[in-house]
């Protein structure tokens, strides 16, 4: 059974659509991360949620109960703010405890709770410390101690470490899954981090333009994408323009790709090939590689060093690929160099190509 | 200001420190070598006997009590109002925010002459306990003077906190709306309400034009008299006004005051 449910949920402001009809099911103890650039509606869903705003359609279900109309106040939703949002004028301790003194909590077990959670967050030490004088990820902590500790029924979190340095992002992400792991709560975390999401979720949901394109695991997220915007969001990938052919043939410019799941599509349809950077894999060029189905050739345009493995960038007659390989393998395809680009038959994805194009603007992944 | 802040300072600096001290102090203290004179020929040259004479004048000690009290009045009832309105508007309407600051410098455009004579034909017709007492017209006509002094001060108060983020942390924890104001807002706005009760102090202290074309006999009504009528008690009277002013200034900042976290910072018009 669902434990948290947003049904057809529509918002506008103004002329802005943000919310176009979100349907989600979550269930419970589980971590959902809502995946979008910039404006998608990610955000604005996570405020329903918390009923700091009202949809102007659809409704919010926790345990069955419909909680559309209900205060935030009376919500009971832990909530980790995108910006630093502790109280400045209250100490760790006294900012962790604060919503259980608004539940009029038994000082003594107040206290156990709070230090038992300050401990859970590794700032036991701390406790005594205003604000001002933790960094961005201690606090960053304590307020995840803070929406903890009233025992929330959802937890969310907006980026919660957007403004925190990668090092200590990469920690604290990891810390937030082994919490929430072990508190075993439900969870919504909004990001526009793909990395950040595959790493921590149970389920991701990837929004664009206030619709979710695609939910699921994060292994099916990566590995299946059901449209270009989610397979180009989500890592990096090859798109591979072409056209069906006969037996599984895609034809891309002049070259022929023999791909599994174009044996099911009709022959002239237009298609995305879409090929991980990985699963490509590159060689030295030997004489007559080129008419080899499945093999794009191409010189070697850069390297991008990336410690055990290097990126590098090819350009065909009809495209721009990226591999990544090893950074040992690498070494013999120096910049300049003419490469044989291997495109495998099996594991690549193949997207139908909309009329209009890609059905994403290029410019909202460039923004993020 | 430390000491190692003050070995910083540029040579220049030190100049017109100096040129600002000389500004403030040389009056206060031709005022203190007036009071020490007395008007008697042949008398002593240095005195404390107008000391004496201000503070066992009856007038003296009911007019100031009559304007403390006022001043403090005014501070009540001007946080009352602006403090949660002014938390409101940063809030919800952001927009009305020049349209208020608008309205908070008509006292400043407005003469205090025809403001008095505006508010007295207003409220002509109130009940007495209003009209004809200290506590409810001249404490009205105060609000609105000190409503300029309070908007801009606690408005750079609220703009020095993050109130959207605090309010809705605040909510998401259980708490209502009274108890995000008095428990969130209010503490960290704390710098800003002092620094607007100290600006309303100091006005209602030496308010006389409205006090006086309304006939009612504060503080600087009685300074104004003895200054007319005993020029060296006016120099005592004015030095102890001025140190009394201090201390209730002081007493605000002490019971204002709280160890520990850092308050709202004032920085001035943005």
């Amino acid at each position: 059974m669902s434990y948290l449910e947003l049904q057809d949920l529509h918002r506008e402001f103004g002329p802005v659509k943000a919310l176009q009809g979100i349907d989600i099911s979550l269930g419970e103890g589980e971590f959902l991360s809502l995946l979008g650039p910039s404006g998608c509606g990610k955000t604005t869903a996570l405020r329903l949620v918390a009923g700091f705003d009202r949809p102007d359609g659809g409704r919010i279900l926790v345990e069955g109960k419909d909680i559309t109309r209900v205060p935030p106040n009376k919500r009971d939703m832990g909530m980790v703010f995108q910006a630093y949002s502790l109280f400045p004028n209250l100490t760790a301790i006294q900012n962790v405890e604060f919503g259980l003194k608004i539940r009029r909590q038994d000082a003594s077990k107040r206290r156990q709770r709070v230090g038992e959670l300050l401990e859970l967050v590794g700032l036991g030490h701390a406790a005594d410390r205003y604000p001002h004088q933790l960094s961005g990820g201690m606090q960053q902590r304590v307020a995840l101690a803070r929406a903890l500790a009233i025992e929330p029924r959802v937890l969310l979190l907006d980026e919660p470490l957007s403004a925190i340095d990668a090092k200590v992002r990469v920690q604290l992400r990891e810390e937030i899954r082994r919490i929430q792991l072990e508190l075993g709560i439900t969870t919504l975390y909004v990001t526009h981090d793909q990395e950040e999401a595959l790493a921590v979720s149970d389920h991701v949901a990837v929004m664009y333009q206030g619709r979710i394109e695609q939910m699921g695991t994060p292994a099916e997220m990566y590995g299946r994408p059901a449209t270009p915007f989610v397979a180009e969001f989500i890592g990096t990938m090859n798109r591979l323009e072409g056209i069906v052919g006969e037996n599984g043939e895609v034809r891309h410019g002049d070259s022929k790709l023999v791909v599994e799941e174009a044996r099911s599509r009709r022959p002239g349809e237009r298609v995305l090939v879409l090929v991980r950077p990985e699963a490509l894999e590159l060689s030295a060029v030997v004489a007559g590689a080129s008419d080899e189905p499945n093999v794009l050739t191409g010189d070697v345009l850069s390297q991008t060093f990336l410690g055990s493995t290097t990126r590098l960038k090819v350009t065909t007659a009809a495209t721009t690929l990226i591999s990544d390989m090893s950074s040992a393998r690498a070494e013999a395809l120096p910049v300049g160099s003419r490469v044989a680009a291997r495109v495998p038959a099996e594991g690549v994805r193949l997207l139908s190509l909309p009329d209009d194009g890609l059905g994403f603007r290029a410019q909202d992944l460039e923004d993020l | 200001m430390s000491l190692r802040a003050l070995r910083r300072m540029a040579p220049s600096a030190y100049i017109w420190l100096a040129l600002a001290a000389v500004y403030f102090v040389v009056p206060l203290f031709a005022t203190f070598e007036f009071s020490l004179k007395e008007n008697k020929a042949g008398a002593p040259c240095c005195t404390l006997h107008n000391y004496g004479w201000v503070l066992h004048n009856g007038d003296f000690w009911h007019t100031i009590k009559i304007s403390f009290l006022l001043a403090i009045e005014t501070i009540v009832i001007s946080l009352a109002l602006f403090v949660p309105t002014i938390y409101w508007v940063h809030l919800k309407l952001p927009r009305l925010r020049p349209v208020i600051a608008f309205f908070a410098l008509v006292p400043f455009v407005v003469p205090p002459i025809v403001m008095v004579v505006g508010l007295l034909r207003t409220f002509r017709g109130t009940p007495n306990w209003f009209y004809g007492t200290p506590w409810g017209f001249l404490a009205a006509a105060y609000v609105i003077l000190a409503f300029p002094y309070m908007y801009f001060s606690l408005d750079a108060g609220f703009r020095s906190i993050d109130v959207h983020t605090l309010t809705e942390a605040s909510q998401s924890l259980g708490a209502k709306w009274t108890t995000t104001l008095f428990k969130v807002i209010l503490p960290n706005i704390r710098t800003a309400a002092l620094a607007a009760s100290f600006l309303t102090l100091a006005i209602v202290m030496g308010e006389f034009t409205i006090a006086n074309l309304a006939a009612f006999h504060t503080f600087p009504i009685f300074l104004q008299y003895v200054n007319e009528s005993q020029g060296f008690p006016a120099g005592a009277l004015t030095l102890l006004s001025f140190l009394i002013t201090w201390a209730a200034m002081l007493s605000l900042l002490l019971v204002g005051r709280k160890r520990g976290g850092r308050g709202a910072v004032i920085t001035g018009a943005r």
